[in-house]
């Protein structure tokens, strides 16, 4: 059986996996970071998102032995000492969510567009979030929070 | 209004722990020595299961045992029940074939569940899965609901000739007849309600253990009602005692209907527990979810309008095929009945109303409730006739609704099909969205429309819906096997805050915040110190779940209810430490005080004195902690207009929604942002089903929508941001005035979509789902007609 380390949320890892492991099941299963959700099983939900290496990526798509080495962040880490990320914040203040269940991979794919785009007009948001189904909201107000949290983090 | 009270926007408790990754899922649990379920599913649609060799499976790596319906049936578990009982038009019950957890003779549907294998990890069920030899002998399949119920169909259950569950009647054909008679205009409709897959975003998922000490079980499930869900496993499937099982539903990631019923996953499960003395767990996939989760809406509809000569509805006739699937779901057969035919009234004074159901078995997953159940296709017949009618009698859109509408003074206003609406303003809201919509400016928003290429057009839905379906001895007459009350704990602790329990359950909702807004509004608390409890039959008195947006006015009355008996007991108390006499002690804001008085004491006070009732009134008991149970006096009748505008590029068929106004009359409201959130998702489903989502099976029964590469979701690139705005009419029976929200947006905009899209197009109708294909050919077609 394969060992895999890498750092996750700022801690290094280590454990051993199956070569067919997926990051995802390695979050979840391994070390118990559930915050990561499995929504489908084609790669198109977009709820399993972290970010490996800064960029956002579908751990479910991804072999765990793949991220060997790698920076892994996961919902669990984007709050920092107790303080929300803006782009968490934004979500709360715009009723971003309902069910919880695609969140975590919608705010962390989120990050990630700020990250490249800092100032999305609603038309780039509604692109990017292409990898992210969300059944409860209609987008409406993952769309505001986006809006939010992009003037926030400018700011 | 307190910024935490009635009516404010409070932001939700329940959001931190979600948007932090400590939510808490079925599949985010596990229990020590747990085992994983596999289940081994049909690859046909129809066939005799001739024998099953699971010698191979037995022997692999990890596993502990493998099930098949005959181990089943030898502890003698039952059949999954349908809990609503269909009278049809002759006075006999529906029929209700069999619906064993796992097969027994014969399987019905692709991914009927055949055996179940359970091994130490997930991977090596799986594996030892694809060693179950399971010997078929394939036989003919009743696919499609359009063919199903001719003579030559294949059969799906021996119980049920000629695939017909119940042919089932409301209303007066002969008085439709003479109203047809009368008519100066008849219009009439061939409609499809296109079958959609609910597809919450969390799989279902459950774990059953089994405690051998007390002889006693746990369930954890994605359900929406673990308590119903508790008595159909143990009265009707299980034969457990109902004291001996606990089902705990903690965070669910959304239903839509999908979760309210019995699966055979969530059964099996509990019932090898036992079995294999060790937690079992079974965490579906998408494919799964696709194959087996209950589906929702298929009918194929004959609808026709009555008119006199200035568009004034005379009568109606529906004649709607249903698919149930190849077995009833729990609450199945009463979707295209009572939830469906009663509502096709709409908002208008239509006299005389029509109604022939026929309900179909075929071999696809079974159908149940989704979002709306059966309000959507009511709603979809009746506003496409009209709009349809409208078009053919050269008279305005929003002018012929108006001249049918129940005015505000006929209420309340008793339905030919059965219902009493108590109160409503259609014509306010009408108003209301016209305004907003800016209709005037259509005419020259779409010849802006047109000088860039584009077909502009403009879709009402003036709708109306049932919710809080009630009271408890009026469903029982019309089938159901279960009360629709809801129950209400509210428990103050000693130190001043407060537990309240709920027999509904939030998977979206956000019913810890409207629950703790109401609360503490009630009582005069800071909204920190309320803490709302569901989703756990071992906490929560009792309950009946959530669905048919029936939590706020049903459970919400109950909490409200066990508020009153909460505040009528600390007066007592309050009243004995102010030495006053009861009636002359006041409450308001979290104080009592003695009429005329500075005598005060604060609701905290109250509750410590109820525990530590040192000074304390002799006749009265200690605690303060109060149970309600509320059954409603009637459904509520959430109604509203929404009104959407698309552009068409006839060069690509695409459809964009440029502008969509819903304006909803959901009596009182607690929390706007989450109302608004609640009509966005409805919309969002519904414009899916409109444009995007179709489940579809070919004629051997194979589901070739079986993932998200096929079957369409909405994503946020096909929605626009939504203007949504409020009128109000109190409900007149509920200690709220409330009516329920959740469904209101999904039942809405199918037809306001299509109305639309066809406005565009020129033409008179057209089925879901409009997509970019169809869309190009109609807009061409159009092209070609005009030339």
């Amino acid at each position: 059986m394969p060992s895999v380390s890498m750092t996750v949320n700022g801690r290094a890892v280590t454990g051993d996996v199956e070569g067919r492991t997926l990051l995802v099941q390695f979050l979840r299963e391994n070390l118990s970071l559930t915050g990561t959700h499995v929504g489908c099983d084609t790669s198109q939900c977009g709820a399993c998102v972290v970010h490996v290496n800064g960029e956002s990526v579908k751990s479910c798509t991804m072999l765990a032995v793949q991220a060997d080495g790698a920076e892994v962040t996961t919902i669990e880490g984007l709050a920092k000492d107790g303080e929300l990320h803006p782009m968490q914040e934004a979500f709360r203040e715009n009723h971003g969510l309902q069910c919880g269940f695609c969140t975590p991979g919608m705010v962390m794919s989120a990050v990630d567009l700020l990250q490249k785009n800092p100032n999305p007009d609603e038309g780039e948001i509604r692109e990017w979030l292409e990898g992210n189904i969300c059944r409860c909201t209609g987008y409406h107000n993952i769309v505001k929070a986006i809006q939010t949290a992009a003037a926030s983090m400018k700011g | 209004m307190s910024d935490t009270g009635i009516g404010a926007s409070v932001k939700r408790k329940e959001d931190f722990r979600f948007l932090t990754g400590q939510g808490r899922y079925t599949d985010d649990i596990n229990r020590p020595g747990q085992l994983y379920a596999y289940f081994v599913r049909s690859p046909h649609a129809h066939a005799k299961i001739k024998g099953i060799n699971k010698a191979e499976a037995e022997k692999s790596p990890g596993v502990r045992a493998v099930f098949i319906g005959a181990d089943m049936e030898a502890d003698n578990v039952g059949s999954l029940p349908c809990g609503w009982v269909v009278t049809d038009r002759h006075g006999d019950p529906h029929k209700a074939p069999p619906h064993f957890p796992l097969a027994r003779d014969k399987v019905r549907y692709v991914g009927d569940h055949v055996a179940v294998v359970i091994a130490e990890t997930y991977a090596q069920a799986k594996e030892a899965g694809e060693t179950v030899e399971v010997d078929y002998e394939e036989l003919p399949a009743a696919a499609t609901l359009g063919t199903a119920l001719s003579s030559s169909a294949p059969l799906v259950h021996d119980e049920a000739p000629g695939n017909l569950c119940y042919d089932w009647v409301l209303g007066d054909e002969a008085e439709a007849d003479a109203a047809f008679a009368k008519a100066a205009h008849i219009t009439k409709v061939d409609l499809v309600n296109n079958r959609l897959i609910p597809n919450a975003m969390e799989p279902r998922a459950a774990i059953g253990e089994y405690d051998g000490g007390t002889d006693s079980y746990t369930l954890y499930s994605t359900s929406q009602n673990p308590h119903l869900l508790k008595l159909i496993l143990c009265a009707f499937v299980l034969g457990l005692s109902e004291n001996k099982l606990r089902v705990i539903a903690p965070d669910v990631g959304g239903g839509f209907g999908s979760k309210i019923f019995c699966y055979a996953e969530e059964t099996v499960c509990t019932w090898a527990a036992k079995k294999v003395r060790a937690p079992v767990k079974w965490t579906g996939d998408r494919s799964e979810a696709f194959t087996s989760d209950a589906h929702g809406r298929d009918h194929i509809t004959h609808a026709q309008l009555a008119m006199d000569e200035n568009g004034k509805f005379l009568g109606m006739k529906v004649e709607t095929t249903a698919n149930m699937g190849a077995y009833l779901s729990s609450f199945a057969t009463s979707i295209p009945t009572y939830l469906y035919a009663t509502l096709l009234a709409g908002q208008y004074t239509t006299p005389v109303i029509y109604v022939n159901v026929k309900s179909a078995f075929t071999n696809t997953a079974p159908v149940d409730a989704y979002r709306g159940a059966g309000r959507p296709e009511a709603t979809y017949v009746v506003e496409r006739l009209v709009e349809v009618a409208a078009r053919e009698m050269n008279i305005d859109p929003a002018e012929i609704r108006r001249r049918n509408f129940i005015k505000p003074e006929q209420f309340p206003y008793q339905t030919p099909v059965a219902l009493q609406y108590d109160i409503g303003d259609y014509d306010a809201s009408m108003t209301k969205a016209l305004e907003m919509i800016d209709y005037d400016g259509f005419p020259a928003r779409k010849a802006a429309s047109e000088a860039k290429g584009k077909l502009r057009g403009i879709g009402f839905s003036a709708y109306i819906e049932a919710c809080g379906i009630a009271p408890s001895a009026v469903v029982g007459s019309l089938g159901a096997g279960v009360g629709l009350w809801e129950s209400a704990q509210v428990r103050f602790n000693a130190t001043g805050t407060v537990s309240v329990f709920t027999g509904t359950h939030s998977h979206g909702q956000g019913h810890e915040t409207t629950f703790s807004q109401l609360v503490a509004d009630t009582l005069g608390l800071p909204i920190e110190n309320v803490e709302v409890v569901h989703g756990d039959t071992g906490s929560i008195p009792m309950g009946m779940g959530t669905y048919g947006s029936r939590s706020l006015a049903v459970g919400g009355s109950a909490i409200s209810k066990a508020c009153d008996k909460i505040i009528e007991k600390s007066k007592k108390i309050a009243a004995h430490l102010m030495e006053a006499s009861v009636d002359d002690v006041e409450f308001d804001k979290g104080t009592f005080r003695v009429k005329g008085t500075d005598k005060e004491k604060s609701i905290a006070e109250i509750a410590f004195t109820a525990y530590v009732p040192h000074n304390y009134p002799e006749d009265l008991e200690p605690g303060l902690d109060e149970t309600a149970f509320y059954d409603p006096l009637n459904f509520t009748y959430p109604s509203g207009v929404h009104i959407a505008e698309v552009e068409i590029d006839p060069a690509t068929g695409m459809t964009e929604i440029v502008d969509w106004v819903a304006v909803d009359d959901f009596g009182n409201v607690i929390n706007p942002m989450v109302v608004e959130g609640q009509v966005h998702g409805g919309i969002a489903q519904g414009v899916g089903q409109a444009m995007l989502e179709r489940a579809v099976y070919d004629d051997g029964g194979q589901l070739l929508t079986g993932s998200y590469m096929d079957y369409c979701m909405p994503r946020a690139d096909n929605l626009p941001s939504f203007r949504v705005g409020m009128t109000q009419t109190a409900c007149t029976h509920n200690p709220l005035g409330v009516k329920g929200c959740g469904e209101a947006g999904a039942i809405a905009a199918p037809a306001a979509t299509i109305n639309a899209i066809t406005n565009a197009l020129g033409i008179l109708s057209m089925d879901m789902p409009a997509t970019p294909e169809k869309v190009w050919r109609l807009a061409n077609q159009h092209a070609q007609a005009a030339e």
